[in-house]
């Protein structure tokens, strides 16, 4: 299958190292990778905050990055999410209707990673080789809104050399909330502290997610606290192998590619 | 109120909201400065933490039970929503029924309306006193200050609600008023206000309860004046229902001579037979039971039974203003069963009172700003992360989320002049919806490494609004390349 793989703007500019895992991934099992240059973002920061009418070019843009794509993936559910559920309703709102349309439609062909590789592709086990001990937190969107269920579950537990530890308190949201973080930081923080309590109680050396915005969050404050757990994107897992597995892979702080 | 209190804000199609300077919608302070200083209290994190997590459990374990739940859910969305679509019909049907039973209808267009009607009636009685079963529509218009300023005594008579009055403190939960008060705290209260209290009580549940019981028996013997809310009034029969757990509302409803009841307008049920599925959803979402202990319905008066006087006021207080807004309306099917509370996890960890409000929690979050105009409420729509627990767990399915970031917008788009965000957020989106521009904003934020000097973080004191974020947590430094670039670089376009 011929897949386009829309990185998403916080990853594609922070954490490339993810959206390069998923491509690796996907090539890995057999599909050709196509990476639109015409991409930048879902527009769901700018509809969370309250600027819908700024978010309609945006959505725009997207819809015209990806357009004629076959299958659509992204590395994050939170965005997924996003186009699924506020792309087409921010575009009808602003009067646009053929955009909501073309959205509405492009949204059916996107699917969140875990959903894609479990739902379309029909594997759990991707021979992915990662010999440490590792929580998953489910993130909100991939929780609430995709119900993602226990797909990354599966796929996790297929990895070879993997421990799978459970987080306690797992469905509680980590804080991050876009720019939540930042308006209400204490707040934000009171929960991320939390959260990385029930982190660190596993005693697992990584923390991963199918979100890298809410990974960069825990990971941010566990950095902080020079805790030694760090994050990892559920895509970075599954790319690994016995050949190419390179330890200091992370979704945090990406030197270079 | 007096003459320097601005008049009401109106919304955009002019209906009138919740006035200012009387009852209890708007704080002092915004959320995020509220909640600052809620997240210190060490005590109230713990009491919050524990309550709402036993309370969480239990919901659970009951709403798990009913193989059901999700059309039951399902049925209760769609029973509001068919009610708000004809909300005026129904409510003429409730008030003929009314008086058709002996009771009197009053409308209240706003709190001010109401506390002058409750005032005058309770006046004309000659009582000097009123008892009160636990309400928020009355908590919400003040009614208490209200009756208090003529000279009346008000005594609450919810344990919880009895608990925030005697301790001269504001409820901090829609069910549990007293939430964020554990056993010792609420002891000190009583030993300190109730007159004649044994001086050995103690923290003990039962002592407590057998504490206030004795203060309150003396108070509901000798009421004349009864003043309740109502979880729900039936078009069809004109019957007013009291859903409770304590039975104080029993003894209000049925011992004193006249009793006033005063319901948010949203309230209404076209017919008795929709109660089937309130009383359901309602009991298991709230307190985690799978039927309350008292649930008392009436309809007008009875000759020789009961309040022989039955007043009912219809209270609006911007509840129309919220109907005319086709996305934030469905707030209005809110049943009050608090468990969007319980699972927030904002609401844990800042409790009420930072919400500044008598609704608190994700509820509140979307329906204070809609009844007081979203922008004497600005802050409490960005005092969620979106999460979505709320819209998960609420009986009658209300998409808070959704009602959250429509209020985001109404509150940005209210302002007359682009403040630093609004001009941010446009040049973001000017170079999100152009790759080439977007293409440069990235290498532009490459900047960032210049602070980072080989470190793999950024430095934690960088200047605001991004000091928000690294006061306590680090900040990735930017790549050297975005990941389509380089992809492109290898694969060539
Ligand atoms: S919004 Fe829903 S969950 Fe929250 S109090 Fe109202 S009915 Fe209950």
């Amino acid at each position: 299958m011929k897949v386009a793989l829309f990185a998403t703007c916080l990853v594609d500019t922070l954490t490339p190292t993810v959206a390069r895992a998923t491509a690796t991934l996907l090539e890995r099992l057999g599909h050709e990778v196509v990476v639109p240059t015409g991409q930048a973002c879902c527009g769901q920061m700018h509809v969370n905050t309250g600027y819908r009418r700024e978010a309609v070019p945006i959505v725009a843009n997207h819809v015209r990055a990806f357009a004629g794509a076959e299958a659509i993936v992204a590395p994050s559910g939170s965005c997924v999410a996003s186009i699924h559920h506020q792309q087409a309703d921010v575009a009808r709102r602003a009067g646009e209707h053929r955009l909501a349309a073309d959205a509405a439609e492009l949204a059916g062909r996107t699917y969140e990673l875990s959903q894609f590789l479990v739902d379309v592709l029909g594997v759990t086990d991707v021979g992915a080789y990662y010999p440490h001990r590792v929580t998953y937190h489910p993130t909100c969107h991939s929780l609430r809104l995709l119900k993602v269920g226990d797909r990354p579950f599966r796929l996790l537990r297929a990895v070879r050399g993997l421990e799978l530890v459970e987080l306690p308190g797992a469905e509680q949201c980590c804080g991050f909330g876009g720019t939540f973080a930042v308006k209400n930081a204490d707040t934000s923080t009171a929960m991320l502290t939390d959260k990385m309590a029930n982190v660190l109680s596993t005693h697992a050396e990584v923390c991963t997610a199918g979100d890298a915005s809410c990974l960069m969050h825990i990971g941010g404050g566990l950095s902080r606290l020079r805790a030694g757990t760090r994050t990892v994107h559920l895509a970075e897992i599954l790319a690994s192998t016995e050949e190419a597995v390179t330890p200091n892979q992370t979704t945090r702080p990406a030197m270079s590619v | 109120m007096t003459a320097t209190v601005p008049g009401p804000a109106r919304t955009f199609l002019g209906l009138p909201t919740a006035p200012r300077g009387v009852g209890h919608l708007r704080g002092d302070e915004s959320f995020p400065d509220a909640a600052r200083t809620a997240l210190r209290d060490g005590q109230l994190r713990a009491n919050l933490g524990h309550a709402t997590s036993t309370i969480r459990g239990k919901r659970a374990r009951v709403v798990a039970e009913l193989p059901d739940w999700a059309e039951l859910r399902e049925a209760g969305r769609a029973l509001k929503a068919a009610t708000m679509a004809r909300l005026d019909d129904h409510l003429e049907e409730l008030e003929r029924q009314v008086t058709a039973r002996g009771g009197t209808v009053h409308w209240a267009r706003d709190a001010n309306e109401a506390n002058e009607i409750v005032t005058r009636l309770v006046l004309a009685t000659g009582a000097s006193e009123v008892v009160k079963v636990k309400s928020m529509a009355t908590q919400e218009i003040g009614l208490n200050e209200a009756l208090e300023a003529v000279g009346l005594d008000v005594f609450e008579t919810d344990l919880a609600e009895l608990i925030v009055q005697l301790g001269e403190d504001k409820p901090s939960h829609i069910l549990v008023p007293a939430i964020h008060k554990n056993r010792a705290e609420i002891r000190e209260i009583f030993a300190r206000t109730i007159p004649g209290v044994d001086p050995g009580l103690t923290d003990e549940p039962r002592q407590l309860a057998m504490a206030a019981r004795a203060h309150l028996r003396e108070r509901f013997l000798r009421a004349r004046v009864a003043v309740s809310g109502a979880n729900f009034g039936i078009a069809e029969t004109g019957t007013l229902t009291v859903v409770e757990s304590e039975g104080n509302g029993r003894m209000c409803l049925t011992l004193p001579e006249t009793l006033i009841t005063v319901m948010g307008i949203e309230k209404v049920v076209p017919t008795w037979r929709d109660l089937e599925v309130f009383l359901q959803l309602l009991p298991r979402s709230s307190t985690g039971e799978r039927m309350n202990p008292y649930t008392s319905t009436w309809a007008g008066v009875t000759p020789g039974d009961g309040p022989q006087e039955f007043h009912l006021v219809l209270l609006d207080n911007g509840r129309t203003a919220v109907l005319a807004d086709e996305v934030g309306r469905e707030a209005l099917h809110c049943i009050r069963c608090s468990a969007c509370l319980n699972v927030c996890p904002v609401y844990e960890r800042t409790g009420g009172h930072a919400y500044g409000s008598v609704y608190p929690g994700p509820i509140g979050a979307v329906l204070s700003p809609q009844l007081t105009g979203v922008e004497d409420n600005a802050s409490l729509p960005y005092a969620s992360s979106l999460c979505g627990a709320c819209y998960e767990v609420c009986p009658v399915a209300i998409d808070i989320p959704s009602i959250l970031v429509h209020l985001r917008s109404e509150h940005v788009e209210a302002q007359e002049k682009p403040n630093a965000e609004a001009l941010a957020f446009r040049g973001l989106a000017r170079a999100m919806s152009n790759p080439r521009l977007w293409h440069l904003a990235q290498r532009a934020s490459r900047l960032g490494r210049l602070f980072a000097r080989g470190r793999p973080t950024l430095p934690n004191a960088l200047p605001p609004p991004i000091s928000g974020w690294t006061r306590s947590r680090d900040l990735p430094t930017p790549p050297t390349s975005t990941f389509v670039e380089s992809w492109t670089r290898e694969h060539g376009r």
